[in-house]
This record gives C-alpha cells, sequence and structure tokens, in this order.
C-alpha cells in the first residue's frame, strides 16, 4: 500500500467580505503533496497563493474570511474543520511556515534566540536551558554562523538573509512535517536567494520535509519543485510535473507566463505579451476567466467553465489547450 | 563619436548612521554613453545603483568627478542653465504607486512638466497629453481620472509618459518594470522598446533582474559597494563575466529551463554593507579567488578590447594570469 498524500487540498473555496458583498477569491482549489515533495504554487499577484496558504495554516480571521466549501487534510485530519484550539497546536509544531518578510513575522523586541526557544516552550514544555541548547543547534542548522553570540541579538541587528535563516530555524526546530514557504525569498537579493535556497534543499534533505513553495518566481520553482500548481484569478488552470510542464505548457495561462519572460526571447525584440489585465474577484466570467486575454478562446470559453481535467501527465482546466 | 553623456571619477558619500563615518555610496564611478544606446546598471540592494541615477539628474550633489552631457558638465552648470538642461534628462521610477501624486490627476501629472518648463499653450498642453497617453498605450479617457483607479501596469504608464513628455534625450530608469507581474513587465518592457525606437531615446536601465537588463542593453555595468566592478557589452559582461562577483551574481539567476542549469557559486559571508566597506578589493570577504594582494590593494579597473573588471585576477589584462 502506498502512503497517502501528506496534505491533501480538495475544492477548497474561499470568500472575503467585503463592501461589494462576499466575494470568492479562491475556488475549487485542489491538489496533493505528499511526504518528502516539494511543490510550487505560482501565478501572479492576487491570484489567491497567500490566501490559500494562509487557510491551510487557518491564519485568517473568520470574519471577514470564510471557508465556503472543501477540506484540507493534514496528516488524517481536516484541518478546515478543526477548532482553534487545534490549529494552535499543529501550527508551528507539525507545520512551520516562512513568510516573505520576516520582519514583520519576528518580534522587533525579543532576542532572536529566545524566539526559537519560545517555540520549544510552547510546544515541547522544554525548560528555557534545554531549549536555548537545541534553539542554538537548529540556528546553527539554519546556517547561522557565531549562533551563541548572535542568539542574544535583535531582528534588526541582522540582514534581511540571516532573519530569513532565523525565521527557518523557527519553522523547522519542532521537526514539523509539513513547511509552508510565501515567497520565502522574494525580499532577497539574488546572491542571498541562492543561499536560502540552498538552505531549503539542505533542511528538506535533512528532516524529509514536505515543502508547498509558493512564488511567482518560475525559475525558483524549477529549481526547487517537482511538481507545480498554476493559479490564475483564484483557480488552478494547470498542474504537473515542473519540467515538462514548463517545456511544454498546456493551458494558454502558463503558456503565456513562460513565454513573456525576457529569458526566452530574441535581445532587444519585442516579448511575446499576455493582453489585458488579470480580472478582479467578484469580476469573473461565468466562463474561463481568460478567456478576454486568451489567444486560443472559442466559443463556448466565454460561456462554460472548463473544469480541471485530465491530460497525458498533466491536468488542465481550458477547452483549447494547447497542443 | 562623442557620447551623449559621460561619467568620469564621480562620487558620492553621505554621513554614516552613527554620526562619525561616512557611507561610501558612490565611488569613482566613470562610464559614457551613446546616443541611441541602452546601458543596464546592475547590482543587489545598496550598491549605488539609485545614488548613481539621482547624480545623474542632479538630483544630488556629488562630492566629486564630471557628468558631461553632450560635453557640458552639469555639476558646474550655472543654475539657469542647469533647468533648460534638465529637461534633456528624465527619469523613471521604480514604485509606480508611490512616484505619482495621488491628489492631481493623469492629465495634470503628465503636463505638470511642460507647466514647469512653461512650453506650448493651454490647448497645445492638452493635446500633449492626449498624445502622450496615446504613446504609451492608454486609453484618452484616462486624462481625467486619478492613479488610484489604475493598475501598476497602467500607472508606470503614466510615468513614462510624464517622463517623455519633454521629448528628454536620456531617460533613466529605475527598476521601472521590478514592482510588476510577469505579464504586465513585458508589456512595459515592450513599451520602452517601442518608444526607444520612435523617439531616439538613450536609456540608462537599472535593474536587478539580470534576464530583463540583458533583454534591453547593450552595455552592462555590474557595481558593487559604489564601484563599478565589471563594464562590457552585455553579452559577454552576463554569459562570460569575469569578476569573481559577477560571475557569482550571474550563477545565482534561477533558470527556468532546467537544462540550462549552470554550476552555482554560492557565496559565503554576510552581504555587504556600505557603512563598512572592506579595505583593497571591496568584494575581497566574499571572494572564492581571494589572493592576498586583494586584501591591501583595491583592484582597479582593468580595459582591454571592449572589457574591463576591477579585479586582481586579470592584472595582466583578461586572461593574462
Ligand atoms: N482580508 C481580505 N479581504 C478582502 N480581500 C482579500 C483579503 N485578503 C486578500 N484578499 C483578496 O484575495 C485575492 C487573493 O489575494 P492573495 O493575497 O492570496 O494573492 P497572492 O496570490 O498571494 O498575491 P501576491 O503575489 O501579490 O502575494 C486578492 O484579490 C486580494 O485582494
Ligand atoms: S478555456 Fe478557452 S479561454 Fe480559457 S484558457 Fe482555454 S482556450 Fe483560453
Ligand atoms: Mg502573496
Amino acid at each position: 500500500m502506498t502512503p497517502g498524500p501528506l496534505l491533501s487540498v480538495e475544492g477548497l473555496s474561499v470568500a472575503f467580505n467585503t463592501e461589494q458583498g462576499r466575494v470568492r477569491v479562491v475556488e475549487d482549489l485542489s491538489f496533493q503533496l505528499a511526504a518528502g515533495e516539494t511543490l510550487g504554487l505560482v501565478g501572479e499577484s492576487g491570484c489567491g497563493k497567500s490566501v490559500t496558504a494562509q487557510t491551510i495554516m487557518r491564519l485568517l480571521p473568520s470574519p471577514p474570511s470564510h471557508i465556503e466549501a472543501g477540506r484540507i487534510m493534514f496528516e488524517g485530519e481536516d484541518l478546515a474543520a478543526a477548532p482553534a484550539s487545534r490549529m494552535r497546536k499543529i501550527r508551528g509544531d507539525r507545520i512551520g511556515m516562512v513568510f516573505q518578510e520576516p520582519m514583520t513575522s519576528l518580534n522587533p523586541t525579543q532576542r532572536i534566540g529566545q524566539q526559537v526557544a519560545e517555540v520549544l516552550r510552547l510546544h515541547r514544555g522544554m525548560n528555557s536551558s534545554e531549549a536555548k541548547g537545541l534553539a542554538i543547534s537548529v540556528l546553527k542548522k539554519a546556517g547561522i554562523g557565531n549562533a551563541e553570540r548572535r542568539f542574544d541579538q535583535y531582528p534588526h541587528e541582522l540582514s534581511g538573509g540571516l532573519r530569513q535563516r532565523v525565521m527557518i530555524a523557527m519553522a523547522i526546530v519542532c521537526g514539523p512535517r509539513l513547511l509552508i514557504a510565501d515567497e520565502p525569498t522574494t525580499a532577497l537579493d539574488v546572491t542571498i536567494q541562492a543561499q536560502i535556497i540552498e538552505l531549503l534543499k539542505a533542511v528538506q534533505k535533512d528532516l524529509g520535509l514536505s515543502i508547498l513553495l509558493i512564488t511567482h518566481d518560475l525559475g525558483v520553482v524549477a529549481e526547487m519543485c517537482r511538481n507545480v500548481v498554476i493559479m490564475y484569478a483564484g483557480r488552478v488552470v494547470e498542474r504537473g510535473p515542473t519540467n515538462e510542464t514548463f517545456q511544454f505548457p498546456r493551458h494558454p495561462y502558463t503558456a503565456g507566463l513562460i513565454n513573456s519572460s525576457p529569458r526566452n526571447a530574441r535581445k532587444g525584440e519585442r516579448l511575446p505579451t499576455i493582453p489585458g489585465l488579470v480580472p478582479p474577484p467578484g469580476m469573473r466570467s461565468r466562463g474561463c476567466s481568460f478567456a478576454d486575454r486568451c489567444p486560443r478562446v472559442l466559443e463556448k470559453c466565454r460561456s462554460e467553465f472548463p473544469p480541471l481535467a485530465p491530460l497525458p501527465g498533466r491536468l488542465v482546466a481550458c477547452w483549447n489547450p494547447a497542443p | 563619436m562623442t557620447a551623449l553623456l559621460e561619467v568620469r571619477d564621480l562620487s558620492k558619500d553621505y554621513p554614516a548612521r552613527d554620526g562619525k563615518g561616512v557611507v561610501r555610496a558612490v565611488s569613482n564611478v566613470s562610464l559614457a554613453l551613446e546616443a541611441g544606446q541602452t546601458l543596464g546598471v546592475v547590482g543587489e540592494s545598496g550598491c549605488g545603483k539609485s545614488t548613481l541615477a539621482r547624480l545623474i539628474m542632479r538630483l544630488i550633489e556629488p562630492r566629486s568627478g564630471e557628468i558631461l552631457f553632450k560635453g557640458q558638465n552639469l555639476v558646474s552648470l550655472s543654475a539657469p542653465d542647469l533647468r533648460r538642461r534638465r529637461r534633456d534628462i528624465q527619469m523613471v521610477f521604480q514604485d509606480p504607486y508611490a512616484s505619482l501624486d495621488p491628489r492631481m490627476n493623469v492629465a495634470a501629472i503628465i503636463s505638470e512638466p511642460l507647466d514647469i518648463h512653461g512650453i506650448g499653450s493651454r490647448a497645445e498642453r492638452k493635446a500633449k497629453v492626449l498624445e502622450l497617453l496615446d504613446l504609451v498605450g492608454l486609453d484618452r479617457s484616462a486624462a481625467a481620472k486619478y492613479p488610484h483607479e489604475f493598475s501598476g501596469g497602467q500607472r508606470q504608464r503614466i510615468g513614462i509618459a510624464r517622463a517623455i513628455a519633454l521629448e528628454p534625450k536620456l531617460v533613466v530608469l529605475d527598476e521601472p518594470v521590478s514592482a510588476l507581474d510577469v505579464s504586465i513587465q513585458s508589456q512595459i518592457l515592450n513599451l520602452l522598446i517601442d518608444l526607444k525606437k520612435r523617439l531616439g531615446l538613450t536609456y540608462i536601465f537599472i535593474s536587478h533582474d539580470l534576464s530583463v537588463v540583458e533583454h534591453v542593453s547593450d552595455d552592462v555595468a555590474v557595481m558593487y559597494l559604489g564601484q563599478i566592478v565589471e563594464y562590457g557589452k552585455a553579452a559577454q559582461v552576463l554569459h562570460a563575466p569575469l569578476h569573481p562577483y559577477s560571475q557569482a551574481l550571474v550563477s545565482a539567476i534561477p533558470e527556468i529551463d532546467t537544462q540550462k542549469k549552470k554550476q552555482r557559486i554560492v557565496l559565503t559571508g554576510d552581504p555587504p554593507n556600505p557603512e563598512n566597506i572592506p579595505p583593497g578589493c571591496p568584494f575581497h570577504p566574499r571572494c572564492p579567488h581571494v589572493m592576498a594582494i586583494c586584501r591591501q590593494i583595491p583592484p582597479e579597473l582593468q580595459v582591454t578590447q571592449d572589457r574591463r573588471a576591477a579585479c586582481h585576477l586579470y592584472r595582466e589584462g583578461p586572461g593574462g594570469h
């Protein structure tokens, strides 16, 4: 018997109460993450990546947010239905989190070592000297040189790259099964980004972690993730193995994203573009949300919504996928 | 052929946060740019890219050095002469949210430079605004709207319309597409490419994104801690870099095409701190090839053919060690 996935998101829909009424921002989202796998979740600003991540961790206050449908199965438990007290136990222990801007997630008035040790006291009931010893060893594992001295520093005394290492240390200190990383390298310079990517890979191998990696950088996904989920306007439009999906995209949006990168273009020439703009939530049509921008649009696309359907080695939500 | 812009030994210091030392934001930068060319400037945060842009715009005073525009030194120009020259050099900023005045409508934003320089009658300025909106691909109805009614990409078009309103010769673009999503980024890059051809513009294109810089630039300068460490033809600098810092930078870019994967050089050590520039070569604490001489003597930009690298590995010129 093969073990089931570690995380299985099934038909998840999330809405917010807004001035315009209730607006769905994530619709019927499904994906699975196997133990030890890194899955990339990509898409442009506002497509619902962070809402998805925060819903899995149940970090969004309700109201204004609502899980309208779906299940979030993690280690045999539906997180979508879990009470707040249970989620407090899971977060930081079974599921670690890393965000784009470590400065907003770290407490500016507390020494970084204490913040790491705090996680151990909370989840493991350790006393302070035990917690300190383990915190230092995890800071070292996160590549923080001179961890004993750094233990007593405050977040503002560290560079952005080091702060991200502290976040990673906090996220892994309890030995979680799943790490959710929302744009963990976006705020960093490329040479520092490269260090953090290498660290995440090492940590994953070391701890056998699963990682849900959220990013808009297709290069980072290609480098870290075996499988990728592409989101557009709150929905999954394509899902498959990263290499094949990027090399032979089937959904016109995926193709548009990849082709519009200057990496693939003739120098100095106009780039292929996706015309127009992403429709805002609440303004999405009955049919395919991409129809107004799509070069392969058919009559049917505007009236009927394309479900996520299997193609060889791929799931694609499109009435007229690229050959 | 004389350069449209030539920068010679330009330096700028700021007082350090501790009030004692100085931050060498830009040190002895020299570069030259011919009309119609694009010079890409790359480097990581704090390397001095934006300070260089603001020096060239004459928004801040240099400590020393010259900025020659059509052979005229902007640093020693009298105020009225400088004002006239300013028309020829305009700037586009990274953040299309912060750089547009939220209280002004789009017509007022775009025509403001024309008003300031007293160009044309009111009616002419109004017509010019509509023409500029066409040029940057915005609907004419945009004129009466306010910045918050537009998306990031559309705001960047407004910023570009404003920058080209005075028909400048040189446009300094400071991270013009960095805040935008890829699909919008390509739309704006296309606009910049089109405008350059149509209006015969010259660009200084500042970005941390090497693939974007490579796409648009003829020459590229790589900056590190306020200095140019490598300078040359874009294809050479970005595909066969000489300086160990440029090599690390290029190798750090994650590739979409995993077949193209290159050997990554992961730098150790902390990121550079402009308040505390190391002696000798500024890169030496992170350099995988550091030698004894690097810790003591600052390397000069070695010039051979079209390449220049400030590195002791190339004392006898590139390939000569
Ligand atoms: N608290 C909220 N109330 C109402 N709408 C919200 C709220 N939080 C997020 N949204 C909306 O949900 C949609 C998805 O946002 P989300 O932050 O998940 O996007 P994202 O894919 O993470 O984008 P980015 O790449 O910019 O981080 C957006 O349209 C956003 O405006
Ligand atoms: S369903 Fe139709 S409009 Fe949507 S992506 Fe496919 S072809 Fe394009
Ligand atoms: Mg987000």
